[in-house]
């Protein structure tokens, strides 16, 4: 499995970032860790003329904890996600999905960025990004833009980001005291993506919950999160069962696939109500 | 301290002979990266060669256009069926008598098929120009499912239109390729018709892989100079590779060299003769430059091999009290689109008569049909002798379905039907005279460790929470007694293309004490330089640790027919004992010259030998050594060595004893193995670390296989498993701690008692999670599902069943 | 395609080469420094075969670009041998627990405890098995891997408290 030559990029802002995309076009591509596209580029199923890695450029990282608002730099690895500590205490259902996400090496490189920026319905930060209500930042040649994470997703793979912009950061509002979360992922094995994830917070009357690869996009759906937060588990898990479209594959059909969402929601709430105060 | 001083059982321990858990000299190259697998090789102008491999299960090749991949700097050449069709290479001859297309001619019989072989200065250009060539198709129906291949128009082999005969008799239809019989089918219906009880079931064992961690590979360098070829590669069986290669190339076979470097991990995977192999060599011979070829994890999983695909259907009789009567079983094999099975000739579903298992079956029957269909070709034995797995599993599920006929505990009616002790050497129905064994022993033994009678209170305490809305898990308690026929085998029913399987060792003692012996097998991570030391260090009494051990070089080491079928230790194993013995018998002679007294009057005694009744007159065997290089002894050729060609009288029969407790999840299918125990019995053990850890490695591949690891076709043909990502390997995380336990019952035919281990968890491994799986849905009516237990498929279970409101 | 110039540091060696962009990592240190510890098993990131260690990071060397690591510091198993030439403490281990068998996983298994063993220097069982979940066995069963990291835990806390 060897890749497609291309020429390669490492600029040290978003500035010279956009520009190389501009000037490429179709033919350019940004990496981050790499280890969704680098597999796709062995396979030959992506080809591009340019990479151009992001590596360098300092204004992607960091973790920012505020008292309202978190904010994660496109670059952040799940690694830091995991290790930090203030993030933990800020959002504790940020490092629960992160621990589930692929294996430690891939941890280590892979970046919440490219998880939420690739559009793949497998990955786990996309559906936990529309529970937590977060905000992606896109700078682009017209400047920056924010756009809703629960708007982001369009199809497998498409998103609201166009060819020439880079998400940059991500802005999470800082749950409440007293809301629960969790997050619970039936996998075939660890590292795998999800057969079913669900990402639910609840508390204090309010109420949010988003699945994963149970559709061509994560799915949070406002009459599930609407049911729980009037107390009705039941109703809640109806509205999902609605909301996520699943296929056959080799993690089973889709009937298996729509219990073990149920299955998986219910016991995510009930984690999350245990943790609520 | 000196040799005086110390007690006989001293001196043994300092042997670090047989019974020793000694640590393995492989491991300080392998643990610093010093290993030398054949990816590692590199030759002064070496080239590498890719494949462009077909789309397609089932399709016309109408055109291959290399153009475009020919322009490209750095590519030597682009191989197809035309361009070795001159040298009568376009196809070659199988292990199973048939043959096979090295390069696609004239069409493809499964997706990822040879079409085109591109020679470059690097894999990265090869990669390129393999994208380039053009292959045009033309689209044909396709045949996955072996039941439809028989019934079906489609003609798949066209080659063998018109021949009603193939290489195991009679072809029933274009699509079939033998049927085999074994046993008496009239006295087993008979039998049947009346019986009190008979159950019957289909039982099918999926299509797997070994997929070692290193895939298929090599390099062949023809020196035009000399007009020696040398083969590096993935073999298991380095000497039968060289007298192939020099059969179907017509070189010479001294002019051939083939080399096994270390090897990681073969499983059955690196017995065949692959594409690969032949278009290196042809590369070679034609640029004059050595070539590398390793396939990818894809190529490996897709085209070189698979393991099982038997659809067993069955038939079990037995008195209402639960004495087993007889046995029938109609076996559906998928040999894929060529026949490449790797069996000994005369047996074409290998040892699958082994399927009376561990019982005493007076009467029975078995019959196999060879299909071809549009999957991969070369059915090979994934950790296992010959079928062994798929005789096991067939047998302890069959016995399952049979308890529930009966109503009966599963353990108790094994226990009444095994053989007894007193039974062997035990003539089987289907054929096999089994050499020892104490079944009863070693089960008694395996329950009373697992507290069996309190699993069962347990399970029966679970169930009734589980009906009271307490729980939704269940406890399965998966039981299995297999017995093995490994070592394959002696000369006069077993070969491989016509060469018998014996093996060999050559044994050179140095004249300061030390030795080099040489083997006909390979190891893939058996250790072989650390055990078969020992047993030379048993046998004539230098330390193990200045005994040098090498396989694999088929320059060096005297022809055997390789490591696979747990052949080595019952095999070569054998060879070594008898080489040390032969070595053994000359310095008594040299000892009793020595010492001045008569042969007969000196006797061994751990590392030397003795005059008799005066222990402290003695020549050790280091000193004998000496002299066998320094003294005119009247009657003796100088020098101490020997070499030994072991032809077994008899297989080796390995048995043991499994249980699995697992917890299943009704709800998602999710499984957790809280326990497992194995019970080896495989006589004479040489390194108790080594056999435990051989357990350890092999259950854990029959978790994967019963669990979840398959090699899946969609309708069209295209493999669904071809990544690691698919095709479940477990890792740390899923597997379970294992308690490894054993009985010693040693082979009365075999020099040292050994009868050999490395497959036997995975023979007895998968019957175990298996039925594991079952036992825990039982009392809710479940009877037979396949394999792999994933979750969607156990899921499935608990739904068909009505467990999910 | 145009050769970039790469440079790194490969177990405290400076090195540097000449490659394509494309150039996976693995390839760099196996084809052009000889560097053959590091194994290629499945190609696309789940086997951990290829592991090694960047700038302190456990790294599938298969899935990265050499071009993304230009100017890192790289060790590999080969630099995990003691100074002296005898085995280092997770080797010792790794051999004195029969932690391997064919040898193939092995550079991949140790490189990572090695990391895994920096960051958590008193892992439970669990935590091991966690923490090795990125490479895959298909020999030992992962038991006496879990013993052999478990020792060496034990074995490199003993040495750090003797030289304290």
């Amino acid at each position: 499995m060897i890749p497609a030559g291309f020429e390669y990029h490492r600029p040290g802002d978003i500035a010279s970032a956009i520009g190389i995309l501009q000037e490429h076009g179709d033919e350019a591509r940004v990496i981050a860790g790499g280890h969704s596209l680098i597999p796709m580029m062995k396979l030959r199923m992506a080809e591009m003329g340019h990479l151009v890695d992001l590596q360098a450029i300092e204004e992607l990282k960091g973790i920012e904890i505020g008292a309202d608002t978190v904010s994660l730099g496109a670059m952040v690895t799940q690694h830091e996600l995991i290790t930090h500590d203030g993030l933990a205490t800020a959002i504790p259902l940020i490092r629960e999905a992160a621990l589930q996400v692929a294996d430690p090496q891939v941890r280590y490189v892979g970046t919440v960025g490219g998880n939420v920026a690739n559009g793949d319905p497998g990955n786990d930060m996309p559906g936990l990004m529309q529970c937590l209500n977060a905000t992606f930042e896109l700078s682009g040649p017209d400047g920056r833009r924010s756009v809703a994470a629960r708007e982001f997703y369009e199809a497998a793979y498409f998103t609201a980001r166009d060819d020439e912009e880079i998400l940059t950061r991500i802005s999470i509002p800082v749950p409440g005291a007293g809301v629960g979360q969790a997050y619970e992922k039936q996998k075939r094995k660890i590292g795998d993506y999800a057969t079913a994830a669900a990402a639910v917070m609840v508390g204090n009357g309010q109420a949010s919950v988003a699945m994963t690869n149970l559709a061509d996009t994560p799915v949070w759906s406002e009459s599930a999160s609407n049911a729980l937060a009037d107390g009705d588990v039941s109703g809640c898990v109806a509205a999902m069962l609605d909301a996520i479209d699943p296929v056959a594959d080799n993690r089973g059909p889709v009937e298996f696939k729509k219990h073990v969402a149920a299955v998986m929601l219910r016991r995510a709430i009930e984690r999350a109500q245990s943790r609520a105060d | 301290m000196n040799d005086q001083t110390l007690t006989p059982e001293e001196r043994a321990a300092n042997l670090k002979g047989m019974g020793s858990s000694r640590k393995r000299v492989e491991d300080v190259r392998f643990t610093q990266g010093k290993g030398n697998y054949v990816d590692d090789i590199k030759l002064d102008g070496m080239l590498f060669g890719a494949f462009v491999r077909s789309p397609y299960a089932h399709a016309r090749v109408v055109s291959v256009n290399k153009e475009a991949a020919l322009a490209i700097p750095g590519v030597v050449a682009v191989l197809t069926a035309e361009d070795l069709a001159p040298l009568g290479l376009h196809w070659m001859p199988t292990l199973a008598g048939d043959k096979q297309m090295v390069l696609a001619d004239g069409k493809v019989l499964f997706q990822g098929q040879e079409v085109a072989y591109v020679v470059a200065e690097n894999r990265y250009i090869a990669a390129d120009a393999a994208e380039l060539v053009e292959v045009d198709y033309e689209e044909l129906p396709v045949l996955t499912d072996p039941f439809e291949a028989l019934k079906s128009d489609v003609v798949l082999r066209e080659d063998l239109a018109g021949q009603t005969d193939g290489a195991h008799g009679p072809r029933k239809h274009h699509n079939h390729i033998f049927t085999w019989e074994q046993g008496d089918k009239d006295a087993t219906e008979a039998v049947l018709g009346e019986a009190d009880v008979v159950a019957e079931e289909m039982v099918y064992y999926h299509r797997t892989h070994p997929c070692p961690l290193e895939t298929c590979g090599c390099v062949a360098s023809m020196d035009k100079v000399t007009g020696k070829l040398t083969l590096y590669g993935t073999f298991q069986a380095p000497h039968a590779i060289r007298t192939v290669v020099s059969l179907i190339s017509g070189l010479a076979e001294h002019n051939i060299r083939v080399i096994s470097p270390d090897i990681g991990g073969g499983f059955g995977n690196k017995v065949g003769a692959y594409a690969g192999y032949v278009c290196s060599v042809v590369a070679s011979i034609v640029t004059g430059q050595p070539v590398k070829w390793v396939e990818n994890r894809m190529e490996n999983l897709m085209s070189t091999a698979f393991a099982r695909d038997y659809w067993m259907q069955g038939k079990i009789a037995a008195t209402k009290d639960g004495k087993i009567t007889g046995l029938w079983c109609h076996t559906t094999a998928d040999h894929g689109g060529f026949d490449a099975c790797a069996d000994p000739t005369k047996f074409p579903a290998g040892f699958m008569n082994i399927c009376t298992g561990s019982y005493d079956i007076p009467t029975a029957y078995l019959a196999v049909d060879g299909v071809y269909t549009n999957k991969a070709p070369g059915g090979v034995a994934y950790r296992c002798s010959f079928r062994v797995t798929e005789a096991a599993y067939f047998i302890e599920r069959m016995i399952e379905v049979l308890a529930i006929k009966l109503n009966m505990d599963a353990a108790e009616l094994r226990r009444i039907n095994f053989i007894k002790a007193d039974q062997f050497p035990y003539q089987s129905a289907l054929g096999w005279e089994y050499d020892s064994g104490d079944y009863h022993t070693a089960w008694d033994k395996a329950l009373k460790a697992v507290g069996y009678e309190g699993l069962r209170a347990e399970q029966a305490q679970r169930i009734e929470d589980f009906r009271a809305g307490k729980t939704r898990k269940l406890l399965g308690i998966g039981l299995t007694h297999f017995t093995e026929i490994v070592g394959a085998g002696p000369v006069k029913n077993c070969d491989i293309l016509g060469l018998g399987m014996f093996d060999s060792c050559e044994i050179r003692i140095h004249p300061t004490g030390s030795a080099i012996a040489r083997l006909g097998t390979i190891s893939q991570g058996q250790g072989h330089a650390t055990t078969f030391a020992q047993i030379i260090a048993s046998e004539i009494g230098l330390p193990a640790d200045d005994i040098t051990l090498e396989e694999g070089d088929t320059d060096t080491a005297p022809y055997g027919l390789g490591t696979y079928g747990s052949r080595s230790t019952p095999v070569a194993g054998a060879a070594t004992a008898m080489a040390a013995r032969k070595i053994r018998a000359k310095a008594q002679m040299i000892a009793a010259y020595l010492l001045e007294v008569h042969d007969n009057d000196v006797e061994w005694d751990v590392d030397r030998f003795a005059v008799k009744g005066a222990p402290e007159r003695f020549k050790t065997m280091k000193e004998i050594a000496f002299a066998a290089y320094n003294q005119a002894i009247p009657g003796l050729e100088p020098g101490l060595e020997a070499v030994s060609y072991y032809d077994p009288p008899n297989m080796t029969y390995p048995f043991g004893a499994y249980i699995c407790v697992m917890e299943i999840d009704v709800d998602t299918g999710e499984w957790d193995v809280r326990q497992f125990y194995a019970l080896d019995d495989c006589g004479t053990r040489i390194n108790p670390m080594i056999i435990e850890g051989q357990v350890h490695g092999g259950v854990t591949e029959a978790l994967a296989i019963a669990m979840g690891q398959e090699i899946a076709y969609d309708e069209m043909g295209n493999v669904k498993t071809a990544t690691l990502m698919d095709f479940f390997l477990p890792t740390a995380w899923e597997t379970p701690n294992y308690t490894t336990d054993h009985t010693v019952t040693p082979s009365p035919h075999h020099p040292i008692g050994a009868k050999g281990v490395g497959e036997s968890p995975n023979v007895g491994g998968v019957p175990a999670f298996s039925n594991a799986v079952h036992d825990a849905f039982r009392p809710f009516g479940l009877v037979q599902s396949h394999m792999p237990h994933d979750h969607w498929r156990i899921w499935k279970i608990a739904n068909g069943l009505g467990m999910h409101g | 395609m145009s050769k970039m110039h790469v440079k790194l540091t490969v177990n405290g060696k400076q090195v540097e080469g000449l490659a394509e962009p494309r150039t996976l990592l693995i390839h760099f240190l196996r084809e052009d420094l000889k560097i053959t510890g590091p194994h290629i098993g499945c190609e696309t990131s789940h086997c951990g075969a290829c592991t090694v260690d960047i700038d302190g990071k456990s790294v599938k060397s298969c899935t990265t670009f050499v071009a993304q690591v230009n100017g890192a510091d790289v060790t590999t198993v080969e630099g995990l041998t003691n100074d002296d030439g005898s085995l280092g403490v997770l080797q010792e281990m790794f051999r004195e627990h029969h932690g391997l068998q064919c040898g193939f996983c092995t550079p991949g298994m140790i490189t990572r405890a090695h990391r895994l063993l920096q960051e958590n220097p008193n892992p439970t069982e669990e935590d091991i098995r966690f923490g090795m979940s990125g490479n895959l066995c298909r020999c030992t069963g992962y038991q006496n891997i879990v013993k052999a990291i478990a020792a060496s835990a034990d074995m490199l806390n003993a040495q750090k408290e003797a030289a304290e």
